[in-house]
């Protein structure tokens, strides 16, 4: 079977999407805020040592989350893993308590008991879970997905996972019981290419990873993940599958970490040429060279914009300093409920 | 109709699954062979017929997906009772259990409830070898966040089962293979048996038996043979591991001032270790001789019969144990 591939998507189409100037300009602020959080929090690590403890960033994945996650009503429920501070920002989870979180602060959106692994679980925006062991947030967001069935509720479950994910027991038990039971399942796998300093194809038995998720009669699709347009669209043509046949749908999405594995890794087990291929498709600069082309927004205005979005990023580091820490007393209450 | 009636321990269990799927809707059976098979060991013989494929749903052998799957359940609304066929098979699945599930609630800030029972049952006894017969409760000890019941006769075994449904918090539901086929009384008028809540099975005044699952059977047992000699024991069930009714257990020891401990687990590193070393903590000074701890060896469980019986716990054993005292 060859899967289809979505990628360079042309103004026409996507207009059919209602991808208006406004709502594009919202997409490139909301990955602008990504891309500016991830860049303080890496100083945060590296230059001033203020955080530690492990954490993962999301630079150069940013259209993924944004993409997926925009494309989607806000009521759909995700599932995600230890890389999810895109996708919290994504999801709508308040910046200020996503830093008050990597911070370990009362004020985070775990009450600073999760941390950066797990931010971004924030029910009260339909964040439900992110799991720091790989490909167990695949099963659990099967049964999640059969909850909404089961309760005939309008709504669906997006589950992001990485290239590694692939590879385990929970992945394969997860998408045969979701085709099995055929619930409202967006499956996303980020493929940034490398699981740590596994290369893809060094762990991978299958043609693709979308052609692994096929073969358990999900559709499937392979999706440039650097071009918010087509992760944009091929979310929607996912959401408009899976509600038409209450059925799993499953994307593929290339793309390529800007950074190591970890915040302290240098990564240098890639490619240099490899790497500086991936940069220039940085998917923030491809927006932005479509925003232009577009004549949708200019430089000075993309300056005004990054500004603001530093003074937020800024306000948030402030907002986690001056936030208390939970008193120790208070472990044991959130043990059982 | 009298005000009790005579049912198995699988009988009991079933009626618990029974009258909480009827109470409340969101109740949600699944697992390997739960539906058309009617439960490797009949627990859930005609829940399907009775609720429908919805509600009582047959899985693949995937028993990371079982209890992954009933987490997201438990997530979603739903109050998912998983079945894990054999206890050996948790270890397949200990990521959702104890990363997953009991962490849940705790890593969220106290957001997230994970209202989920996952049954389980150890064959000790059946002739099963060494890869069927695993019990290994003092495991879940060192997971905060999890629930553990260990029910010993079919009166507990319906109480606390309908008690773990309506828990929010995850439940490891561990019965007892052999206990399936035996009978006891259980009332008619509906019940529920409370967690962390001990029982003392036999009053006594000169040792107390802490006795888990099956060998409280074995405890009671013993005590009819030793009252023969003059030693009455106290005999008590914990009915749940986690969490455990300390105070039962201490002041018995201040009366009693002896203890024993017995389960089917292997003795090193088990619940009569935790047990005894919490008693020496909080009760040294009322205890007037060394606590004896009754457990499998450290052997894996051997599979002909009569090694098997020779292996376990038993009436005989808890007899001799407490005779040593006097
Ligand atoms: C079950 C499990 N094994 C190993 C690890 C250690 N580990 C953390 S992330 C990771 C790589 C995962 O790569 P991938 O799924 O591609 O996601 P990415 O980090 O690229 O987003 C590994 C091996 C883990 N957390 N969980
Ligand atoms: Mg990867």
């Amino acid at each position: 079977m060859e899967l289809k591939m979505i990628k360079n998507i042309e103004p026409r189409e996507f207009e059919k999407y209602e991808l208006n100037r406004d709502r594009l300009l919202r997409l490139y602020r909301k990955m602008l805020e990504i891309r500016r959080f991830e860049e303080k929090v890496e100083e945060l690590f590296l230059v001033k040592g203020i955080l530690s403890g492990p954490s993962h960033l999301y630079l150069g994945q940013e259209a993924i989350a944004v993409g997926v996650l925009s494309a989607l009503k806000d009521e759909a429920l995700m599932v995600t893993t230890y890389r999810c501070h895109g996708h919290a920002l994504a999801k709508g989870i308040d910046m200020n308590l996503l830093m008050a979180e990597l911070f370990g602060k009362s004020t985070g959106t775990c009450k600073g008991l999760g941390g950066s692994m797990h931010a971004s679980i924030y029910p009260e925006k339909g964040s439900i879970y992110a799991t720091a062991i790989v490909g167990s947030g695949i099963p659990i967001a099967v049964g999640l997905a059969y909850s909404l069935k089961h309760q005939g509720k309008d709504n669906l479950v997006v589950c992001f996972f990485g290239d590694g994910a692939v590879n385990t027991g929970a992945f394969h038990e997860g998408l045969n019981l979701a085709a099995l039971w055929k619930v409202p399942l967006l499956l996303v796998c980020e493929n940034n290419l490398y699981a740590m300093g596994t290369k893809v194809e060094r762990a991978l038995s299958s043609k693709s990873i979308a052609d692994r998720a096929a073969s358990y009669n999900i559709e499937s699709f392979v999706v440039d993940g650097n071009d918010i347009l087509s992760v944009y669209i091929a979310t929607k043509k996912a959401e408009k599958l899976i509600k038409e046949g209450i059925t799993p749908v499953f994307l593929e999405c290339r793309t390529y970490r800007m950074k190591g594995h970890g915040v302290y890794d240098k990564a240098e087990y890639r490619p240099k040429g490899e790497v500086e291929e991936w940069l220039k498709r940085d998917p923030l600069i491809l927006f932005e060279e479509k925003l232009i082309s577009l004549n949708y927004i200019n430089k000075d205005e993309l300056k005004r914009m990054d500004e603001e979005v530093k003074r937020e990023v800024e306000g948030s580091v402030i907002f986690a300093m001056n936030s208390p820490i939970l008193d120790f007393e208070e472990l044991k209450n959130h043990v059982y409920g | 109709m009298g005000d009790v009636m005579e049912l198995t321990y699988a009988e009991a269990l079933r009626e618990a699954l029974r009258e909480e799927m009827i109470r409340d809707e969101r109740v949600i059976i699944l697992g390997e062979e739960v539906g058309v098979f009617g439960g490797a060991y009949k627990v859930t013989r005609g829940l399907l017929e009775e609720f429908g494929s919805k509600r009582v749903i047959d899985t693949p052998i995937s028993e990371i997906a079982i209890v992954g799957s009933a987490i997201g359940m438990a997530l979603g609304g739903l109050k998912p009772v998983a079945e894990i066929m054999y206890m050996d098979f948790l270890t397949i699945c200990l990521d959702q259990l104890i990363t997953q599930a009991s962490k849940a609630r705790f890593m969220s800030g106290g957001k997230l409830k994970v209202p989920m029972v996952v049954r389980t049952q150890y064959s000790l006894g059946r002739i099963h070898g060494s890869q069927h017969s695993q019990f290994f409760p003092s495991w879940f000890l060192q997971a905060p966040g999890l629930y553990l019941a260990l029910p010993s006769n079919p009166k507990d075994a319906k109480g606390l089962l309908k008690a773990s449904i309506r828990e929010n918090n995850p439940i490891l539901f561990v019965e007892c293979g052999v206990l399936y086929r035996s009978k006891g009384e259980v009332p008619n008028e509906e019940y529920l048996t409370p967690l962390g809540k001990a029982e003392i099975r036999r009053k006594g005044e000169d040792i107390t038996i802490v006795a888990f699952s099956r060998c409280v059977n074995e405890a009671l047992k013993a005590s009819e043979e030793l009252s023969k000699e003059g030693i009455e024991a106290e005999v008590i069930d914990p009915k749940t591991l986690i969490p455990l009714d300390k105070e039962t257990i201490l002041s018995s020891i201040k009366k009693t001032g002896r203890l024993l401990i017995v389960s089917d687990d292997i003795k090193l590193g088990g619940i009569g270790a935790e047990i005894s070393s919490m008693v020496v903590e909080e009760a040294f000074d009322y205890l007037d001789a060394p606590i004896i701890r009754i457990g499998a060896p450290f052997i894996p469980v051997p599979f002909s019969q009569k090694l098997e019986q020779e292996y376990m716990p038993n009436a005989d054993k808890i007899v001799r144990e407490v005779k040593r005292l006097w």
